[in-house]
């Protein structure tokens, strides 16, 4: 018996399903021009590692794009047991390039177009400078606040793999767990409606308990370790192959499946990061090995777009 | 004030830079920027009617305005100077070619040269009028150079890498000028007549005039531009929701800055939460619901907390309730993570995290927590046992000890994984619910203080040790390994380090003798893995760095004079306490008729001794009273082996007030030496012997004070 079946015959329930959420703003997005991307079909952390994202926004060609991206962030697992905590949360991001003079409020109806009234609450922009170590990456920006909750991520990148961005891509990234608990004024991320007739928790709950199961007590932490080095190597071995390439050669050199294991390096690292299997020097260490293979990657494209070797600068 | 005048024509000026959300806690400081800036050049530009330039800021605009601003810069007249008038004329006065060529060169006529005389000789001068300009022709020019002039911590570029650089994206300006637009743009954007209303409540574009009618404008579009009435209207509302519940908002005027540049509109509304929340510590409720939530925590009348908060929102009113539910969702979130993490935290002792902290890197070279745990479990047990040996019996060397364990162990619990802010409280908290005695958890809870000159040190003596220890431990550790603050570089926060040993030595009078203490904590460096060298020059600087601190509290805090300072501390900086106690004498005794005298005597002194060339070609093992042949000299000589006598009585007694007036007493043997005496004598025999009786002199009374120090008014 579902949660619906209860209810039947009380007052329909209030707010979007989770799935009505993303379809408003994937129209929505569609309607402001951007290509609607699919989730990247490799692990990551969040939608700015997405390659529509991180190597998007580099060189100067405009581009708008939309995707989901499911997020896998191990340390934050808590077995399905905390209300609002999860191993694999849902990001709805957004990337406009170049950054429009009236993106605030193009935003802003993109929350209208959700069912919240802007005049009924609160919402702000509340400081809020996004930085990635493992991408080499930073923004200045705000996290959106509606009546206190931290619902989008709102940035101006600056510079991305280590190059500073010119044009400036402005980067949306909506938590639609969050969104989607308020609109349907739930306390629980496991009751949110997914559609009409299940819930986050019946088609979730599962997939919670055993990653944070795998990634707290069962991952073997010497075979992420193995692992994460034997992608680097490759990745190496694949980066000084391309600086010693020329012409046709370097043009299709494939970097895509050399960020593909810089991708793959950053979930290990964050698979070993929550079997607690890294000190904290080390861990320091560990970010900036997977960020120079991006750096170099993000480096390496621009190059492929324009045929001049790029100058990375180290994060600021 | 200057008196205006009244003939020059001025017109009203009015300046808005309007912008996307300005981070909050840099409004305040960008405003007083704004205003330097813009008087710097309106002075430099002789724009100002002996006006001033007001400036204030709300999240989406900084506003600059000023009632009176020139309408044009006045004219200036310069004077040139041309040839000297023998050569501009020959014998019979008729101009030569040289005044012909410089008149032509000037673009002036023969006849309107003049002859100018100076302090060389006469010479043949030009007059230059340089016209003034238009007010709206150079604000056009230096306003736009003005708002990139603002610093700000961290700016961006929001189109292109050339394009302009700000905190935020700039949208708008207004810039207006008697009411008549300046055009210029930024970057984009056109300056003009439109400001903007309120984000979800105002018009998007709203016409103003001037300053005339700004503030009522705006605040028709529910924007309130002044941070005062923004201010006003939040402790206004605050009062009205609380005062009739006969409840009050805890105090916290940081919070109170910060909502007021973090809204156009503030509006206070009352929220509640459960009342299970509150069998958790007031520390972590109030945390959470201030620095993650921005909301004040409300008190009952006995000071204890009550289950509400009060949230400022951006908004006239919450008529549904829908903003007040949303809140409470929030905050109820983050009390239930708060809980989880105290019973999560709760099942394992305290001190079973000791061994976690091996794997926490406190600095690369200076080695994990566990090993500054060990360092400080012996630096906080010397402390210690320092004072307990000068007669201090309630100092706890063994309390000192386990608290100095405990410290650190906090940092690995869930608490402070959520809430860092809370680092040293949560432990305190945890040991406290653990059973370690009161002493010991308190020491726990406060030894990460005084975390600003204006926070209190901790409240008893083993805090006070460990916190010592904590501060001094990282200061020795950062010099040794070349971290020493330069600039705005101060990543470990050395200089709050030692400002914190200044106050807790100075409030708590804790005899702290700041190089032996620099020693012990060297010598724990030295000998405890990872055994960093800290050479006797680091010791030297460290001992420096802090008696520079100590500097900045007795001016700045304690109100002695730099000159009281300078001479007390000159006489010795290693124990503070003496230190501020012979300040004290000495800020006494300065007003008395004898002092500055002998102040101005002392000074004397030392110049002859600094002139009679190196000590030891003159020095004497000891004044040769049969040497002494004016009477002046016998007296001198005499009477300062009296004053020193009961002098150094007083100051073995602590009285240092009556060692200095015992002391300002020799003024009248001092004056009539220096009247009788010639010091630098012809005799050899006798010369030495005046230099070491002065030199002797300086050296007896200068232990409480260096006189020469002292600035005085006579020359």
């Amino acid at each position: 018996m579902t949660t619906t079946d209860k209810r039947a015959g009380k007052a329909k329930p209030r707010g979007l399903t989770f799935q009505d959420v993303i379809f408003k703003l994937q129209q929505f997005w569609a309607g402001q021009g951007c290509v609607l991307q699919q989730p990247y079909d490799v692990e990551m952390g969040a939608g700015t590692m997405h390659p529509e994202t991180f190597l998007r926004v580099l060189g100067p060609a405009a581009y708008r794009v939309a995707y989901v991206q499911p997020s896998r962030r191990p340390a934050d697992g808590r077995y399905g047991e905390n209300p609002n905590r999860l191993y694999k949360h849902t990001q709805y991001q957004v990337i406009l390039k170049p950054a429009p003079a009236d993106i605030q409020n193009l935003f802003l109806k993109s929350l209208a177009v959700l069912g919240i009234r802007l005049q009924d609450h609160d919402i702000r922009f509340e400081e809020d400078n996004w930085e990635s170590p493992t991408l080499g990456a930073w923004g200045i920006g705000w996290q959106v606040l509606l009546d206190g909750l931290e619902i989008t991520q709102f940035t101006y990148f600056q510079q991305c793999g280590g190059l500073d961005l010119d044009p400036v891509s402005v980067e949306l990234t909506y938590g639609l767990e969050r969104i989607t608990a308020f609109l349907q004024g739930v306390d629980n991320v496991f009751d949110i409606r997914w559609t009409e007739r299940l819930t986050y928790g019946q088609i979730r709950l599962a997939e919670e308990q055993q990653f944070s199961v795998y990634s707290f007590e069962q991952a073997d932490a010497a075979a992420a370790r193995h692992h994460f080095e034997s992608y680097e190597s490759e990745a190496a071995g694949l980066l000084k192959s391309f600086a010693a390439s020329r012409g046709e050669e370097k043009r299709r050199f494939p970097l895509l499946p050399v960020y593909e294991l810089c991708l793959k390096c950053s979930h290990l690292f964050n698979i070993l990061d929550s079997r607690g299997a890294i000190s904290v020097t080390e861990r320091a260490a560990l970010i900036g090995r997977v960020r120079q293979l991006a750096c170099r990657v993000a480096a390496g494209t621009v190059e492929q777009q324009t045929g001049e070797a790029a100058v990375a600068q180290e994060p600021a | 004030m200057k008196k205006r005048n009244s003939k020059v024509a001025t017109a009203d000026f009015l300046f808005e830079i309007g912008c996307e959300e300005i981070p909050a806690g840099m409004l305040q400081r960008a405003a007083s920027e704004l205003k330097v800036i813009l008087e710097k050049h309106f002075s430099a530009n002789n724009l100002l009617n002996n006006s001033v330039v007001e400036t204030f800021g709300a999240p989406r605009r900084l506003v600059a305005a000023c009632d009176s601003l020139r309408l044009r810069q006045p004219d200036v007249v310069r004077e040139i100077t041309g040839p000297p008038r023998s050569v501009a004329f020959d014998d019979v006065g008729r101009p030569t070619r040289a005044a012909e060529s410089f008149a032509a060169k000037q673009g002036v006529r023969l006849e309107d040269l003049a002859v100018i005389s100076t302090a060389r000789g006469d010479y043949l001068a030009a007059k230059q009028v340089i016209k003034g300009r238009p007010a709206a022709e150079i604000l056009r020019e230096i306003l736009p150079r003005m708002i990139a002039e603002i610093p700000w911590p961290r700016s961006m570029y929001w189109a292109s890498a050339e394009g302009p650089r700000f905190i935020r994206p700039v949208r708008w300006v207004v810039a207006l000028l008697g009411g008549r637009t300046i055009p210029f743009t930024f970057g984009e954007v056109a300056a003009g007549n439109f400001s903007a209303g309120h984000r979800f409540l105002g018009k998007p574009k709203v016409p103003v005039k001037g300053l005339k009618d700004y503030h009522a404008k705006l605040r028709a579009s529910f924007v309130l531009a002044n941070p005062a009435e923004r201010r006003r209207k939040i402790e206004r509302e605050i009062h009205a929701l609380l005062v009739k519940r006969g409840l009050r908002a805890h105090a916290d005027p940081g919070l109170l800055d910060l909502v007021t540049y973090l809204n156009e509109y503030p509006t206070v509304i009352l929220g509640d939460f459960s009342e299970e929340f509150l069998d958790l510590p007031d520390e972590i409720l109030v945390t959470v619901m201030r620095d993650h939530q921005k909301y004040f925590a409300v008190e009952r009348r006995d000071g204890s907390l009550a289950a509400h908060f009060l949230a400022v929102i951006n908004m006239d009113s919450d008529r549904q309730g829908l903003v007040r539910a949303g809140h409470e969702r929030v905050l109820r979130a983050r009390f239930a993570d708060a809980r989880f993490f105290w019973q999560h935290d709760l099942k394992c002792r305290l001190a079973d995290n000791l061994s976690r902290l091996q794997h926490v890197t406190y600095e690369s070279r200076l080695g994990s927590y566990a090993a500054k745990v060990a360092r400080l479990k012996s630096l906080a047990g010397w402390f210690a046992g320092q004072w307990f040996n000068s007669g201090i019996l309630q100092a706890d060397v063994a309390g000192s000890i386990r608290a100095a364990e405990l410290a650190k162990c906090d940092l690995v619990t869930g608490m402070v994984g959520e809430f860092p802010e809370l680092q040293g409280i949560v432990g305190g908290l945890y040991a406290k619910e653990q059973g370690e005695p009161d002493e010991v958890a308190w020491a726990v809870y406060d030894h990460y203080r005084p975390l600003g000159l204006d926070e209190s040190i901790p409240r008893n003596l083993t805090g006070c040790s460990v916190a010592l220890a904590d501060k001094l431990d990282a200061l020795v550790g950062c010099f040794a390994v070349g971290m020493i603050p330069s600039g705005s570089s101060d990543p470990f926060a050395l200089r709050r380090a030692a400002l914190g040993i200044v106050k807790i030595i100075l409030e708590r009078k804790v005899p702290v003798s700041l190089s032996a203490s620099i020693s012990a904590a060297a010598g724990i460096l030295e000998s405890q893995p990872p055994k960093i060298r800290v050479s006797p020059q680091v010791q030297a600087q460290v001992l420096e760095f802090i008696a520079e601190r100590a500097r900045f509290v007795f001016k700045e805090r304690l109100g002695f004079a730099y000159d009281e300072v300078s001479a007390t501390l000159a006489a010795g900086a290693d124990d503070l306490v003496d230190a501020e106690r012979r300040l004290a004498a000495l800020k006494a005794i300065r007003k008395t008729k004898n002092f500055e005298p002998l102040a101005t005597a002392f000074k004397r002194i030392r110049k002859i001794i600094e002139k009679a060339g190196p000590v030891g070609s003159w020095k004497l093992s000891a004044v040769r009273e049969d040497a002494l042949v004016e009477e002046a000299e016998r007296k001198l000589h005499a009477d300062s082996r009296k004053v020193a006598r009961e002098a150094g009585e007083h100051k073995r007694g602590g009285r240092y007030r009556e060692a200095l007036q015992v002391i300002a007493g020799l003024r009248p043997a001092v004056d009539q030496f220096f009247d009788r005496v010639l010091v630098m004598a012809e005799d050899e025999q006798l010369r030495k012997n005046r230099l070491t009786l002065l030199a002797e002199l300086l050296e007896e009374f200068s232990t409480i004070a260096d006189f020469s120090e002292i600035v005085t008014t006579e020359k």
